[in-house]
């Protein structure tokens, strides 16, 4: 269970500050709606799990927050990507990259190539 | 770094938590707001708009919860959370939280006391450099540790396992500062000590080895700094002054360290004189004689690589030597090694014995109070069973029930232990300003150290675990269903479980320290009226020591038969009386082997008997009031060209002549082979103890036997307040230099008395604790079982139960586990008992008075605690209980 979440928070972090980097600055409605568009049913059910996340970002130091007003003139609190968190991006891309890479180097293996 | 960092901030925002908490507010209304703007775009209605966007959004309390997990620092929140719990908890039963606080605070800071005591005597090494191989020398067949100086030497120069040996002796003399002359203790000390021990002087210098060249070659003393602090008020330019002991000049040559207060833990010295010049202060040249044994002790540091056993071996080796040399003098000369500061194993071993004995019984207070409180604790879960049943339906971990619970504990235990913890410093401080005997330099130096506020925190840490931890096997068991289902359990009675055990062993507990209380009491007051052999009512004694203002040789007798003349003629005197030590007053007492008649051989092990060994006037016997009762006593006759004789009592004439009509008239050789005529027999007594098996004593003439310390025992029917000033006044005519100390004997008691004073004062104090933790401790069940059985009890009323069976079916199991705890305890305190044997005089259970006292004492806890549960339980309403549920 809690293992699930951590994967589940590592994924949508790097999804955040992906956006971040698209979309400059996006209050957590925003970001929702943006991850939701891309991945389909990832958040379909669950937004909520989303601030969490943007906490503890933000206490990373990879994005920065402030009010704001919103598209229907409330106020909003909005994020956007500090120097460190492209840096961390940036990182955690290529980490990422790298991984997917193995593991789908591993899923087409087959019988014979690991003879 | 940056884990750090979010602690930092983690932090900051745990004390912040409120604006953090109104932030995620807004944040999950804006959030919701714009997609059920966006719902509605899509052409739901308005309320489906906002439940769809509600849906979507997820559980709002879960995503609070791991915010605020993710944000501060969860175990401090939830401390914090539960703290502000526990106090309101606490607040909200103020009887619970004082009984809780006074019961811990009484049990914690009783142990903190002890401890402190035990601590401050046997634990905490003697103030000096290396205190660890620091050992005194003591005799191995016994708990003593006299030497002869001559004996003494040997050791010192034969053995290879010290780096050097010191010794001391105490003793008392007259100071003349210019000003009017007063009684001073000091250590005769051996010219090495101060090095032996490694001493350094605070103010001049100290005296060394090199110093001492033969008998009275060394005339320097050094003052301790209390000393010097008082009596000379911290004037530094005492060094080099000349002072008068007992009317021998000497040089105050500088001052001791601060922090060292002599050797033995309780005494004190006003300063330190070099043993070598002991004849000017004792008035007779004791360096040369093998047989007698005077000094304290010798010690020294054990070299190192040396073992406890080797130092030993090598101490043997020497006693045997000496036994074969001097079979004369020494006989038996094997030793071992103790540590100095409570004088050896002869304070050591009792002390030592005693305060593990109290130290056992603080903790089973505190145990008791933990167990008493366990089960008040355990009571309070179960009221709030409902409650915690349904935090628990609610999808509240069990862990984190427990963990409210046992803040509440600790919280309890911290308060209980803060006020324990003051009341015993408070306690301890005026326990070290003390003393006890007024003539006496004797303090109980127990000031707490960090020892003693870490073992008190971690006794205050631990009773709150333990008392905490009652209640947990209920929490877990606990099944919400059931209980939100049927409303509190009412499953009461029945198995006898942990509580009921815990009651019973703190009842017994209790009982244990009352009968032992009441067996120390009992004793103290029958040793106070039993026969001494001498009746210390009405009589007067003055303490005088004519070496301290000069006289010697005949000059000290004509002096003494001058006091007795003067004192006699103080009106409502009726008898005075000399002796040279008195009986059961403080005192150096002597003693002797003595032999048959028959004996040619006088080696120690042919001695018939080991007896005390008095010097007295003719009136003496008189004025103590000690029944002569065969033969007739000492006169003026009885002087030195007159033959050697006796009076003995009746235990040396058993011993010794094998009854007393055989002894009157018969003869005994002293230790020097001095054949002496018994000429008559008094009832025995006791001597320098109350708890001693009798002893064989012997009365020597004065005027054959001559000693220039003495004390005056004068017998009057007059106020002895007024016959002090008088006694007083009329030797000051006699010689204005002489010092004096004049007190009741019955005063003098008090020093014999003390210990059993001091056992039966503990032990009564432990006592009134013990009962106070069992009246809560009952209080708590019998209350707890009303409140539980209040329904039951209600329906047995309305269907015509009278009061006493009512009564019956409340209490009925506290009084049973009263009564057999009771029991169980009496018992015991019976058998421990014996231990009191050792320290107060005529100490026995077996005493239809302390029985009695026992039954009715426990009888009157089990009614103050009961009282109230009782009231409770006959005021109950039938129609009003079945009523409310």
């Amino acid at each position: 269970m809690k293992q699930k979440t951590d994967v589940l928070q590592g994924t949508l972090a790097l999804m955040v500050l992906k956006t971040l980097d698209v979309l400059g600055s996006l209050h957590g409605y925003g970001i929702a709606r943006r991850i939701e568009q891309i991945s389909g049913d990832l958040l379909a059910v669950n937004q909520g799990t989303l601030y969490p996340v943007l906490l503890k970002l933000e206490q990373e130091g990879a994005i920065a927050s402030e009010w704001g007003a919103s598209e229907n003139n409330r106020r909003a609190r909005f994020y956007r990507l500090t120097k460190e968190g492209r840096k961390q991006l940036q990182v955690e891309t290529q980490d990422w990259e790298q991984t997917a890479a193995i593991i789908g180097r591993f899923f087409e293996a087959k019988a014979e190539d690991l003879s | 770094m940056k884990s750090l960092k979010r602690f930092f901030t983690r932090l900051f925002n745990t004390a912040t938590r409120r604006a953090q908490d109104e932030r995620l507010r807004e944040e999950i209304e804006e959030h919701i707001a714009l997609q059920t703007a966006e719902n509605l775009r899509a052409g739901l209605s308005p309320v489906e708009a906002r439940r769809q966007a509600k849906v979507k959004f997820g559980g709002v309390e879960a995503v609070k919860e791991d915010y605020r997990a993710e944000r501060g620092l969860l175990f401090i929140e939830t401390f914090l959370q539960d703290l502000r719990y526990a106090i309101r908890l606490l607040r909200k039963s103020p009887g619970f939280t004082i009984v809780a606080i006074l019961t811990l605070a009484l049990g914690i800071g009783a142990n903190a006391v002890v401890f402190a005591v035990l601590n401050a005597l046997i634990l905490r090494p003697l103030n000096v450099p290396d205190a660890e191989s620091l050992y005194g020398i003591q005799h191995g067949n016994e708990a003593s540790s006299y030497q002869s100086y001559l004996d003494y030497l040997d050791l010192r120069d034969r053995n290879h396992s010290f780096d050097g040996l010191a010794a001391f002796s105490g003793a008392q003399a007259g100071l003349d500062t210019g000003e009017s002359p007063s009684r001073v203790w000091l250590y005769e000390v051996s010219g090495n000590y101060f090095d032996v021990l490694g001493i350094h002087p605070f103010l001049g210098r100290l005296f060394h080895s090199s110093d001492e060249h033969g008998a009275n070659s060394a005339p320097y003393i050094v003052l301790s700094y209390s000393f010097w602090h008082t009596r000379f008020q911290d004037d530094r330019g005492v060094v080099g002054r000349t002072v008068q002991v007992d009317k021998h000049p000497f040089t105050i040559v500088g001052v001791a360290p601060p922090e060292f207060h002599g050797t033995l833990l309780f005494f004190s010295p006003d300063f330190f004189l070099p043993i070598v010049n002991q004849e000017q202060v004792e008035g007779e040249n004791l360096l040369n004689a093998r047989g007698k044994r005077w000094i304290f002790m010798a010690m020294g540091h054990v070299k190192p690589g040396v073992t406890r056993a080797q130092a030993v071996a090598d101490l043997n080796s020497i006693g045997s030597y000496l036994e074969k040399t001097y079979p004369k003098d020494d006989d038996q000369r094997t030793f071992t090694l103790a540590r100095p500061s409570l004088y050896g194993d002869y304070l050591g071993q009792p002390v030592r014995a005693f305060m593990t004995g109290l130290m056992l019984l603080a903790a089973l207070i505190l145990l008791a109070s933990c167990a008493n409180l366990g089960s008040l604790f355990a009571a309070r879960a179960a009221d709030r069973s409902r409650e915690v049943a349904l935090r628990l339906a609610l999808g509240s971990s069990r862990v984190r029930v427990l963990r409210q619970l046992f803040t509440e504990a600790l919280l309890l235990s911290l308060m209980g232990g803060a006020f324990g913890i003051w009341g015993s410093v408070a306690l301890l401080r005026s326990m070290s300003a003390w003393q006890p005997f007024s003539r006496w330099p004797i303090q109980l130096p127990v000031n707490p150290d960090a020892y003693v506020y870490a073992v008190a925190l971690l006794l205050t840490l631990a009773s709150g675990l333990l008392f905490g931890a009652v209640p947990v096997r209920q929490v877990l068991r606990t099944d919400p269903y059931e209980i939100v289902k049927s409303g509190s359990a009412a499953r009461v009675g029945g198995r006898i479980g942990i509580r009921d055990l815990a009651l019973v062993v703190q009842i017994a507990i209790c009982a244990v320290l009352v009968t032992s209380s009441f067996v120390a009491v009992r004793g103290l007051v029958r040793s106070l009226h039993s026969n001494f052999g001498f009746e210390p009512q009405n009589t007067v004694l003055a303490d005088t020591d004519l070496s301290m203002a000069g006289y010697t040789g005949d000059a000290v007798q004509e002096m003494q038969r001058r006091m007795i003349d003067v004192v006699e003629t103080i009106p409502g005197v009726t008898s005075v009386g000399l002796i040279n030590t008195a009986p059961l007053a403080s005192g150096d007492y002597k003693g002797s082997l003595v032999f048959t008649d028959e004996t040619a051989d006088l080696r120690p092990s042919n001695a018939a008997a080991d007896s005390f060994v008095f010097s007295i006037s003719p009136e003496y016997f008189r004025a103590a009031g000690t029944v002569l009762q065969s033969g007739r006593t000492i006169t003026w006759h009885d002087d030195k060209n007159a033959p050697p004789v006796a009076v003995i009592n009746q235990k040396f004439a058993s011993k010794v002549f094998g009854s007393v009509t055989n002894a009157v008239g018969g003869y005994f050789k002293q230790r020097d082979g001095t054949r002496t005529q018994v000429v008559g027999v008094v009832e025995d007594g006791r001597y320098r103890t109350l708890t001693e098996d009798s002893q064989p004593a012997m009365f020597l003439p004065l005027l054959q036997s001559p000693s220039s310390q003495t004390y005056l025992a004068v017998r009057s029917d007059r106020d002895p307040g007024q016959l002090v000033a008088a006694i007083r006044s009329s030797l000051r005519g006699l010689d204005a230099g002489l010092p004096v100390y004049i007190q009741p004997w019955s005063k003098e008691l008090d020093n014999v008395l003390f210990g059993s004073r001091m056992a039966a004062m503990a032990l009564g104090v432990m006592g009134v604790i013990g009962a106070m933790l069992s009246v809560t401790g009952i209080f708590g069940m019998a209350a707890y079982s009303v409140s539980k059985r209040k329904r039951e009890l209600g329906i047995r009323m309305a269907l015509g139960a009278q009061p006493t069976e009512v009564l019956g079916a409340a209490l009925g199991r506290a009084v049973k586990l009263l009564i057999f705890g009771s029991a169980v305890g009496l018992l015991l305190g019976i058998l421990a008992s014996r231990v009191l044997a050792s320290i107060v005089y005529t100490a026995t259970p077996r005493d239809p008075l302390v029985l009695a006292g026992v039954v009715l004492a426990m009888s009157f806890v089990g009614l103050l605690a009961t009282w109230i549960p009782a009231q409770r339980a006959l005021s109950l309403d039938p129609l009003k209980l079945l009523r409310e549920e």
